[in-house]
């Protein structure tokens, strides 16, 4: 996020784009409603009929995957009406003249044909945001899990740029990460291509310093493998072996029969996790780690803010804390790593990282610290962008509206989109074992619109197997206004309808994010309902 | 020394000879509730809360007063023995007075927190209740009888005290009570106020008078401090509430130490400075505010100090 | 800013223009009870209790809803006030079920403490006690609407922190109670679960299910730390008590104040579960079983360490973890590059 979580309740317009932040980001959510009743506008583009719909001023039903036709269409309004803020153009941007010959064809009228929304409405919203005092974008994985996730994050910056909503306290383009710490995974090198800090392995430079911190000669110069790639070269047998922190694939990740599969074919597989996860059950070694109950730390949330984690209670058995587990390997291998407390490692981070150089423990405790905080004396950053760019003047990049990979066609006549449920996490590792949260959530469903269901032949919880080209899941359904016709939506918590043996590869070529949030799929009525299957 | 292989709850211990099954258990830190035991008293089996199950006995018999043997097998925590215990804890509550909103022994009250732990509501029996005059005549403890258990520890621990066992049972059944001699206030009676028996009280039933109304064991922090007036080394608690001392009270006596009222008054008079009250000494059955100087013994020496200073 | 002099107790203090007489108290660690006032809710000036003396003034004014004016004269401790809060209390305890003893609020019940500081034992007036049936069916939340003192903060709760507005006031009186509408209960109305209502209940009305029986405040450690789930960062209390966490309650984080989601305050089971991990596991004839620290590290080492030496170190791949520290990644990031000698990782932020 360029601004802070409280900053959100500050702003006079919110577009929010493809979050479900009620469900997803409940105290996020807080926020906005803050925002709303303190009289600023919302408008919330989401093909799902949200909780965040039933609050918005305008509520704008995109078809999935056409939201760079629309910010594209926004801009062309407020570049033909004259209102894009001219200042901050001219003095803070570049590359203007190629946005505005780029989005000259995406007229409102255009682009209804393509979203589905009318073009009074984007005319609206685009003024509302362009004139609005403070705007403030909110997006998050309905932006970014398409193959042109990358473009469409693009789009948004290129209107917050065109109308100098960002830079400002509330006002900015405020990506909703949906981990707890999937911010300081990236900004501590937990990434292919960079170290800590976004520093990139390909600069020698870095690669030195940290050759030298580390007391090893040399280290890789070409970035390695994403997620994704890395099963792909599992799957052909490139990759020998694989070690899992933490995390659950096989539920996870698109394709998921292709996942295993590439696992399966693994010399060797590690799994380091609390659970016996589904992939944890295929592996070689199983590393009993401890929750964050029983650990001391740090996690960065989505707003750059590094807070503590305490350790409260001993761990389960034998259970040990990951970077013990690291170290014991480390030092097995050959390379002595012997850490006396998790202070310790944050105390090497700040003198290899500049954005985390002026954070230590002493200092956490007195508060929460937001990155860049580069001295010990620096307050750290509310907002970015203050003055200026990292890169100095903001590049429009003008990209193009495409369609999904993978659109509906006659034999698979309906769009699949996953996403999140407010009463559970992830893969359901943990929030399936609360003995609260999966007793007041127990069972998935589709939701599917009146029109398809009864086109289907199937009535509120009748029992259908859900098929896309990879493979097939039973599922109950939930006749629902909040999705519409053509249209389908499921989570993929539930281990028992792991949707991602449906979901689409096809990745972003820039970001390689899967396209989870649109695959083609059919689906047919199952005779026998779910609880008597049970039983028998 | 002889150990000896038990099973307790399906786990096996060793523990020494002539060690009891309660013993055996808090050695591995499986949990007992007690009322009546307190590890320095002679062990009473009066309260009957610690039963347990124990292969091959009769009935349940109590962990306190029950000695390992070879092989034993021992269940703490089955129903049929948690059920057991349920209904010692009705039982005792059925008479009990339950103003534990302002009682001044919640948060410390061993009866309050098995009845939360066993889900004890006092609904179950509606017994007679007990109306019995609450002693307060005197300025250090408060005796509410109506709240007593009966569980003996009071008695027990006065008894250790050279030359005093000022209390005992008196009266049988349901009118059974710790009475002083002759059934007087503890005024009228050979009291000197050590406080060690409140110090034990399990229950609300014996209370340091200068401590109610002034925080409750949440409320309050503790430091424990050796008294120096003597070469004994008591250990007194020093209570503390946001951070400001609001009093001073005795902990348990062990090894016989005698935890004496001037260590405890002295300590108070030491670490509390906002103290605002004047000490009391029992003049022919009365108790009169005296000077400090006076109570410590020092005559006017004080008062002479401090006209010297001014 | 302008800034009001007021007398409080016969001590003068200097307070910001707009502030109340209860702020202008606190500000100046001058004790006021309260039972329906909360610093992030509106006032509602319900309970009464926070009355003080102002002179010039008719009655006892509640301090929370009085702003201070320049020259005003309050007394928060003489006894007519004293003793008109007293009676507030008695009032309030005469149909209040004194099951205190087994009350999962008790020690963190502001009504039991304030009638413990006052000396209210509920002997003064017996009231009319209420019957009302208790409202336990979803697996989160205990209402017992007999212990309500319809103080409102549960109320003001839901629609100022939480923006939805699920509970409101119905009927009169003495039979007033506060609910969802019609009075359903919890897991029939729209209530999401947030817990912002038991966060704010002053007495034994609302209590987290889950915690019953489990202990109660004085015996529980509380250690401040980050939930473990969405990448909003709220900062919440783990109530840990012999060892093991019992229950979470809200604290005053930097990013959410005392808010909390349903998954961030009563989906802290997994931590103790029984199908959590406890010792090692290696591949034997096809199936995991337990094994020592020593065996699986050496063979995780040697494992890894022949395929660099025989594929090189690209044939190795990391996934490191969105849900772990920021050290965690960090020493990951280390020993994929610095040991294994490659750049082959990544972690789920795609997903």
């Amino acid at each position: 996020m360029t601004n802070t979580i409280q900053e959100v309740a500050g702003a006079d317009f919110i577009l929010a784009i493809g979050t479900n932040t009620t469900e997803a980001h409940p105290i996020i959510g807080l926020q906005v409603k803050k925002a709303v009743r303190n009289g600023a506008t919302l408008a919330v583009v989401d093909p799902r009929k949200t909780e965040m719909a039933d609050l918005a001023h305008h509520y704008l039903r995109i078809k999935s995957g056409s939201d760079i036709a629309l910010l594209n269409a926004m801009a062309n309004v407020i570049i033909a009406e004259e209102i894009w803020n001219k200042e901050f153009v001219a003095t803070r941007t570049e590359e203007f003249e190629a946005l505005k010959e780029m989005v000259a064809k995406y007229t409102p009228e255009h682009v209804e044909s393509i979203t589905g929304i009318p073009a009074d409405t984007i005319k609206t919203v685009a003024r509302g945001y362009a004139l609005a005092p403070n705007a403030t974008i909110l997006y998050t994985m309905g932006i970014t899990q398409h193959i042109c996730g990358t473009h469409n994050v693009m789009a948004i910056a290129n209107l917050s740029m065109l109308c100098g909503q960002i830079g400002k306290e509330f006002s900015g383009v405020n990506p909703l990460r949906g981990q707890n710490n999937v911010q300081g995974a990236c900004d501590m090198g937990a990434l292919p291509n960079v170290f800590t800090g976004y520093q990139p392995v390909t600069v020698e430079e870095n690669r030195t310093k940290f050759a030298t911190e580390w007391g090893v000669q040399d280290l890789p110069a070409k970035p390695g493998l994403t997620l994704g790639e890395l099963f792909d070269a599992a799957g052909t047998g490139q990759l020998k072996c694989m070690y899992v922190m933490g995390e659950n694939p096989i539920l996870s990740d698109p394709d998921a029969l292709h996942v295993i599969h590439a696992l399966e074919k693994l010399d060797f597989l590690v799994v380091q996790d609390i659970f016996l996860t589904e992939t944890a059950e295929i592996a070689d070694v199983v590393l009993p780690a401890v929750s964050f109950a029983e650990k001391n730390g740090t996690f960065s949330n989505t707003e750059r803010r590094v807070q503590r984690v305490r350790k409260a209670v001993e761990p389960e058995g034998d259970a040990k804390d990951d970077w013990e587990i690291i170290g014991l390997v480390a030092t097995a291998m050959g390379y002595p790593m012997h850490y006396q407390s998790a202070e310790e490692i944050m105390e090497e981070i700040a003198r290899v990282t500049p954005s985390y150089a002026g954070i230590s423990y002493a200092r956490l405790e007195q508060g929460s610290l937001q990155w860049p905080c580069p001295t010990a004396e620096h307050p750290g950053t509310q907002y970015l962008h203050s003055g200026k760019f990292s890169r100095g003047l903001g590049k429009f990049h003008p990209v193009e509206y495409v369609s999904p990979d993978e659109m509906p066609n006659d034999e698979y006549p309906l769009v699949l989109s996953t996403g999140r449920r407010l009463y559970h996490y992830h893969t359901g590792t943990m929030t399936q074992r609360t003995g609260a949260l999966e007793v007041a959530y127990p069972q998935e469903y589709l939701e599917i619109n009146c029109l398809d269901a009864e086109n289907s032949g199937v009535c509120d919880g009748e029992i259908v197997k859900v098929t896309s080209r990879r493979g097939s899941v039973e599922v109950a359904v939930r006749v629902s206004d909040r999705v519409t016709p053509g249209l389908v939506f499921t989570s993929f918590h539930y281990p028992e309808v792991a949707i991602n043996q449906l979901t689409n590869p096809a990745r972003d070529p820039i970001s390689k994010i899967p396209e989870f949030k649109v695959c083609a799929v059919k689906i047919t009525k199952v005779m026998v309902s779910l609880n008597t299957k049970k039983v028998s | 020394m002889e150990l000896l292989t038990l099973t307790i709850d399906g786990r096996e211990v060793c523990v020494p000879k002539g060690t009891t099954v309660l013993e055996a258990c808090r050695m591995n830190n499986i949990p007992i509730p007690t009322l009546c035991h307190a590890p320095e008293l002679t062990a009473a089996g009066a309260c009957r809360l610690c039963i347990v199950q124990i292969e091959g006995m009769r009935n349940l018999p109590p962990s306190c007063v029950t000695q390992v043997t070879p092989g034993m097998k021992v269940e703490t925590q089955n129903p049929k023995v948690l059920n057991a215990r349920k209904t010692i804890l009705e039982l005792l509550v059925a008479n009990h007075p339950l103003d534990c909103m302002t009682c001044q022994k919640l948060g410390n009250c061993s009866l309050a927190e098995y009845a939360y732990e066993y889900g004890v509501t006092g609904k179950k029996y509606q017994g007679e209740k007990r109306h019995l005059p609450i002693d307060d005549a005197n300025p250090y403890i408060l005796r509410d009888l109506n709240k007593c258990i009966l569980c003996g520890k009071c008695i027990a621990t006065c008894e250790a005290v050279t030359e005093r066992n000022v209390i005992g049972f008196a009266y049988r059944g349901f009118s059974a009570k710790v009475s002083t001699f002759m059934d007087t206030d503890l005024k009228d009676s050979s009291c000197v106020y050590c406080n060690r028996c409140v110090a034990i009280c399990p229950v609300g039933a014996l209370m340091d008078k200068n401590m109610i109304g002034k925080g409750r064991a949440w409320e309050l922090s503790t430091e424990e401090v050796t008294c120096t007036f003597c070469d004994s080394g008591c250990k007194f608690d020093i209570n503390s509430k946001n951070g400001k001392v609001v009093g001073v009270t005795a902990k348990s006596a062990a090894n016989g130490r005698p935890l004496c009222l001037k260590g405890r008054i002295g300590s108070d008079f030491r670490y509390n400075s906002d103290r605002t009250e004047l000490p009391f000494i029992n003049q022919e059955g009365e108790f009169v505010q005296v000077t400090w100087g006076e109570f410590l013994g020092l005559g006017d020496i004080v008062e002479k100090i401090n006209s010297l200073t001014k | 800013m302008e800034w009001f002099t007021l007398t409080i107790d016969g001590r003068e203090v200097c307070v910001p223009k707009g502030t109340t007489v209860l702020e202008a108290c606190r500000m100046n660690d001058i004790p006021i009870p309260t039972l329906c006032h909360d610093p992030e809710l509106t006032s509602a000036g319900a309970c009464r209790l926070c009355i003080v003396q102002i002179e010039g003034m008719r009655n006892l004014p509640p301090s929370c809803v009085t702003q201070v004016t320049q020259g005003m004269v309050v007394q928060t401790q003489n006894p007519k006030v004293r003793e008109a809060r007293k009676t507030i209390l008695e009032l309030l305890v005469a149909n209040h079920p004194l099951d205190c003893m087994t009350c999962q609020k008790m020690g963190d019940c502001s009504l039991a403490q304030y009638a413990y500081d006052y000396g209210v034992t509920g002997e003064r007036y017996q009231g009319e006690a209420r019957d009302l049936p208790i409202d336990s069916a979803n697996p989160f939340i205990i209402k017992d609407p007999n212990k309500c003192i319809a103080c409102g903060k549960c109320i003001r709760a839901c629609d100022e922190i939480q923006g939805r507005s699920v509970l409101d006031f119905s009927f009169r009186g003495f039979d007033v109670q506060v609910g969802p509408a019609f009075n359903l209960p919890y897991n029939e109305s729209d209530c999401v679960f947030c817990g912002s209502c038991v966060s704010v209940c002053p007495v034994g009305a609302l209590t987290e299910k889950k915690m019953q029986g489990k202990g109660r405040r004085w015996e529980m450690e509380k250690v401040t730390t980050t939930c473990p789930y969405c990448g909003t960062g709220c900062s919440l209390d783990l109530n840990v008590k012999n060892g093991k966490v019992v229950g979470i309650t809200s604290t005053d984080g930097d990013v959410n104040g005392s808010a909390l989601c349903v998954k961030g305050r009563f989906g802290y089971g997994f931590i103790h579960h029984p199908d959590r991990l406890k010792t090692p596991l290696i591949r034997k004839d096809g199936k995991l079983v337990e094994a020592s620290w020593t065996e699986a590290i050496n063979l995780v080492a040697e494992k890894l360490s022949a395929v660099k030496e025989n594929f090189g170190s690209d044939a190795i791949g990391v996934l490191s973890s969105a849900r772990c520290t920021n050290e965690e990644n960090y020493l990951m990031n280390k020993l994929t590059r610095a040991v294994f000698g490659t750049n082959n990782i990544d972690h789920c932020a795609r997903l």
